[in-house]
């Protein structure tokens, strides 16, 4: 597999499920070794990256607050200012009133914006997403789709998504990549003809019928 | 109210087989020199009530002193054990073999170690009560979610950072459930080396026995009982507190 992705890009990672696309993310994170062949970042500087799992993956012991905090308390940022941090990217997902909460009074919607928020908080450069708004309704995750979408917009970073859904990867790159069914090989390598804002008018849009359609075909084709 | 109202059926027994093994021992059905009748464990309780809540003071320092150190040890033992596939795989099973001795068969040795008297006791809750510590804590510590171990990575945390932050409290509900049953085995392990080491509550049901005081020995069985109980519901108290907000345990 060879795959370049330029800073600021909105790419998505499609493929059905055991190809390896969270592997591939892993390995971008660094939280992983490839097994052969290497990865390689330019320029070489130390850069923030963050991650957004499946599942929310909170720590249920903190309030949302301090779930969002986290990154900064990690990496040694005074007390006062992780907070303002934080309160800015709860507010970015729409969640600043719920800061004093516990993970178990939260819903799954709710969760995984403080997943998000978790993610922002540390002005990441580099953001991968694995598959994250899967197990939300869908309604839940128009909403978080859109807001990704402006987060892009307004912060400009890097986004790696990754997905099985087809609808999901074309509202929302700029370019999607359809790995091969055995992993290791790419399908289809294709920027997505459509316009740079994004909302819900989009979804019925035929232009992102037709892009879904040349997904599918590769996903497909075998 | 409501828990006060939930204890009602468990007391329901309790009343009933009271009151039968009085009337049983009453009408002679039952012998009172095996099996004494409520009231005069009772009476037990209150004519030596200065020997025996002596005595339950005594136990409850060495099974607490105990109980603690076996706390302190073993979660410092498990966080070692935790720190290397080949460190566990070298240390864990003497840690099992440990648990396998008899306390009772030890005895005699730990007083030949400590001599007769509070040392021995203390030992002897330790010993009993530090493996379900050890396997607790391990298993909590070990069980931690691995998405959670590469978030601490991601943002640079220190081995030390992640214990204290993470493991330890994604591993507290069983770290407590170890300790619960620490509790009662602390407290086993502190009569049995009070028989062998003198003083306590294991001390006066063994005078009472060769004294053929069956009451008296009852009476000494239930304060013993009710230490273990005081003990659990400590843990219990401790456990409320800690998880009350986020483990679906207390909720």
């Amino acid at each position: 597999m060879d795959l370049e992705i330029a800073a600021g890009e909105f790419i998505a990672i499609l493929g059905p499920s055991g190809c390896g696309k969270s592997t591939l993310l892993r390995m971008i994170a660094r939280l992983a070794e490839p097994t052969a062949g290497r990865i390689t970042i330019q320029p070489e500087e130390q850069f923030q990256t963050s991650f957004v799992f499946q599942d929310a993956h909170l720590l249920p012991w903190r309030t949302v607050l301090d779930n969002a905090a986290l990154p900064l308390e990690l990496m040694g940022v005074a007390r006062e200012e992780r907070y303002a941090t934080a309160r800015t990217a709860l507010q970015q997902v729409s969640l600043y009133e719920a800061e004093d909460r516990y993970p178990a009074q939260l819903s799954g919607g709710m969760r995984m914006r403080v997943s998000l928020a978790r993610a922002l908080v540390a002005h990441p450069r580099l953001l991968l997403l694995d598959e994250p708004f899967a197990a939300l309704d869908e309604i839940t995750r128009f909403r978080l789709d859109t807001q990704l979408r402006d987060l892009w917009r307004t912060r400009g970073i890097t986004v790696v998504f990754v997905t099985h859904s087809i609808s999901e990867a074309a509202f929302l790159a700029n370019r999607a990549v359809v790995l091969t069914k055995r992993g290791g090989g790419i399908k289809l390598d294709r920027s997505l003809d459509l316009p740079l804002e994004r909302n819900d008018d989009l979804r019925m849009d035929p232009r992102l019928g037709h892009e879904m359609k040349l997904l599918l075909s590769a996903m497909e084709e075998e | 109210m409501r828990r006060l109202r939930s204890v009602i059926p468990a007391l329901i027994p309790l009343l009933v087989v009271t009151a039968a093994a009085e009337l049983a021992v009453r009408y002679g059905f039952v012998k009172s020199y095996l099996v004494p009748a409520p009231s005069s464990v009772l009476r037990a309780m209150i004519e030596s009530r200065a020997e025996l809540f002596g005595a339950l003071l005594t136990t409850s320092v060495s099974a607490l002193v105990g109980f603690l150190l076996s706390t302190v040890a073993g979660i410092a033992i498990a966080v070692f054990l935790s720190s290397s596939r080949a460190i566990q795989r070298a240390f864990y099973p003497y840690a099992v073999f440990f648990q396998t001795v008899p306390i009772i068969a030890i005895a005699p040795l730990l007083v030949i170690w400590f001599g007769y008297g509070t040392r021995t006791v203390v030992a002897s809750a330790f010993v009993v009560s530090i493996f379900p510590v050890i396997a607790n804590t391990l298993s909590g510590i070990l069980s931690t979610e691995p998405a959670l171990r590469d978030l601490f990575r991601l943002y640079g945390a220190s081995t030390l950072v992640t214990l204290f932050k993470l493991r330890f409290p994604a591993a507290l509900p069983q770290i407590l459930t170890g300790l619960r049953v620490a509790s009662g085995l602390a407290v086993i392990g502190a009569i049995v080396g009070e028989f062998i080491g003198g003083q306590g509550l294991g001390s006066v049901v063994d005078v009472a026995r060769t004294q053929q005081r069956v009451d008296k020995v009852f009476a000494a069985v239930l304060l013993a009982s009710v230490l273990g109980l005081a003990l659990f519901g400590l843990i219990n108290l401790v456990s409320y507190i800690t998880l009350r907000r986020w483990h679906a345990s207390e909720q």
